[in-house]
């Protein structure tokens, strides 16, 4: 099935001479969870909101399900729905109306059920009479996920939807775009919380400067970029780490304890058969054996470290 | 089309007149009486008669333009403006609407709020002065057209401005004078002939003469040259919103 985002040689710059994107291409798959990582002023912001018609792109091309951005952009827009990183909502409007006001905006006819359950789901409805401005911080936010929502999209935007956001909305959160993507919604999200992403996402992309640095399966990601540690406790502690052993470069902790290997699939190093041999040919016995994954944070850092 | 933002967007427009009505309503309304007081009663007493027609009379069209001129503007450009100010104005960009629905829905919000201002302004008129409306239909027609031209003039400056200061700043510099020097509260003929002169230059003669022609069949100048007029304003502005939208001026950049 052809992808439901396709971005192809998208390019911004701003008047100031400002290059936000340089040449994007990034084919979102339908139905996928898709975290789009970036450090602060990568371009996460403006290639989101170029796909929503915010912004005007210097050049290339974005198709929604098929439907240019700009030739058929009724078509593509009705499509999307977008929840922006900043609390920007009409501060005197109701609840209910300003979420009625978004369904009718995307051309959708009135339909006060649909409404009650989207503000149900987000535990608005309490509030459905206050004025926005009268809302905390994370009503406001799922005013704004209501808003989004109110006119059944079938690609959802969410611009760090968890900055600033408590426990109890943040899980609330999450079980909601599980349920979104069970009905088939399309979910792209951009966070700084790294973890998230790797809860969450089938993929992954890294934008830096401007540019697409990877786009990766996220298991994928982690087994090939993914470094492993393994964690040896000793059953009685090494003043220094044996000759023998030295190909390995180990690191011994400082009450001799412990001993951590590190290796990744791709590096050339010996492998932990191999070590393990060796530890028993040195004598060195273990009372356990532990082996981490390193963190998609690690790999991010990483990534963008090089590209700096 | 999409008429269901259409009538979204200007059924919002019209709740927030409601929601402010003593600004939107009774403020115009009193500071109108005032004027009554003051120029009329004040000034009234001693000018008598303009073209045959008693001042108190002579000046109810130049102040309904007065306030539908700076209500216009000041509806729609706060209209556009705020949601550009607070950066809600990304739900409207991002949602399948064209830049003609836009412009219909604002400044149709903007004109009708004027437009029953106009009427209300008109209505208070009548308490303080005997009124007659020679010709209903073009009275009607001025109201409505002044109301979505500079309602539409209003919707570029809001587009434009980029602070509140700047927001201000066209109606209080520009408007304010124009409609004060543009024959609201004065025929022409009552000027000397430089400053007669200078006065054909002033767009706003033409709407007040045209609009006092509509109730009294007596104008300064020709009525076809005030309707030649105020569609050709109107034109222009419909000329600038074509460009902001084509380019996405201020907007989408």
């Amino acid at each position: 099935m052809p992808s439901i985002i396709s971005i192809s040689g998208v390019t911004k710059t701003y008047a100031t001479g400002f290059k936000a994107l340089k040449e994007i291409n990034l084919d979102i798959e339908r139905g996928e969870i898709f975290a789009l990582l970036g450090p602060n002023g990568a371009g996460k912001t403006t290639l989101i909101s170029i796909v929503c018609g915010i912004v005007n792109r210097s050049s290339g091309t974005v198709s929604v399900d098929g439907h240019d951005i700009s030739r058929d952009y009724r078509a593509a827009r009705s499509l999307i729905g977008l929840v922006p990183q900043e609390l920007t909502i009409d501060a005197f409007e109701s609840v209910w109306a300003t979420v009625n006001y978004s369904r009718g905006l995307f051309g959708k006819p009135a339909n006060h059920a649909f409404v009650e359950k989207v503000l149900r789901d987000l535990s608005l409805w309490d509030k459905k009479d206050a004025k926005a401005i009268t809302l905390s911080g994370g009503m406001k936010r799922r005013l704004m996920i209501a808003k989004a929502l109110s006119h059944e999209p079938r690609v959802l935007f969410l611009d760090e939807p968890t900055a600033g956001v408590d426990v109890e909305l943040r899980q609330d959160m999450w079980a909601m775009v599980r349920r979104l993507r069970e009905d088939g919604v399309t979910i792209i999200l951009t966070t700084h919380y790294i973890e998230e992403a790797e809860a969450m996402a089938d993929r992954v992309g890294v934008i830096n400067r401007g540019e697409i640095v990877l786009v990766e399966d996220k298991v994928q990601l982690m087994r090939t970029l993914g470094r492993k540690r393994l964690l040896l406790e000793l059953r009685s502690p090494l003043a220094t780490i044996p000759e023998t052993l030295s190909r390995y470069a180990l690191e011994l902790s400082p009450d001799g304890d412990r001993l951590t290997y590190t290796y990744d699939n791709q590096s050339e190093r010996p492998g932990v058969a191999s070590l393990l041999r060796d530890l028993e040919t040195a004598g060195v016995q273990f009372r356990d054996i532990d082996t981490q994954n390193s963190s998609l944070e690690e790999i991010f850092v990483n990534l963008v470290r090089k590209g700096a | 089309m999409n008429p269901r933002a259409v009538w979204a967007i200007y059924k919002m427009e019209m709740a927030r007149a409601f929601r402010t009505v003593l600004q939107s309503i009774v403020s115009p309304v009193i500071s109108t009486s005032l004027y009554f007081v003051v120029f009329g009663s004040a000034i009234g007493s001693r000018i008598t008669e303009i073209d045959g027609i008693s001042y108190g009379a002579f000046i109810v069209p130049g102040l309904i333009m007065l306030s539908l001129l700076t209500q216009s503007i000041s509806n729609a450009s706060f209209a556009i403006y705020f949601p550009k100010f607070v950066g809600s104005i990304y739900e409207l960009l991002s949602a399948p609407v064209s830049y003609l629905e836009i412009i219909i829905a604002y400044v149709g919000g903007a004109a009708t709020k004027s437009i029953i201002l106009g009427l209300i302004i008109l209505g208070t008129a009548s308490l303080f002065v005997p009124l007659t409306i020679e010709h209903p239909f073009w009275m009607l027609s001025f109201l409505v057209l002044t109301a979505v031209t500079f309602s539409l003039f209003g919707f570029i400056i809001g587009i434009w401005a980029k602070s509140f200061e700047q927001l201000q700043l066209v109606p209080l510099l520009i408007i304010t004078p124009l409609t004060f020097l543009g024959g609201s509260f004065y025929s022409i003929d009552m000027l000397p002939g430089t400053w007669r002169t200078v006065t054909l230059f002033n767009p706003v003669l033409y709407l007040v003469s045209g609009f006092r022609w509509s109730f009294y069949g007596k104008s300064d100048v020709s009525i076809g040259i005030s309707l030649g007029m105020t569609v050709v304003f109107l034109l222009i502005c419909i000329a600038i919103v074509a460009w902001i939208f084509r380019t996405g001026y201020r907007l989408r950049n």
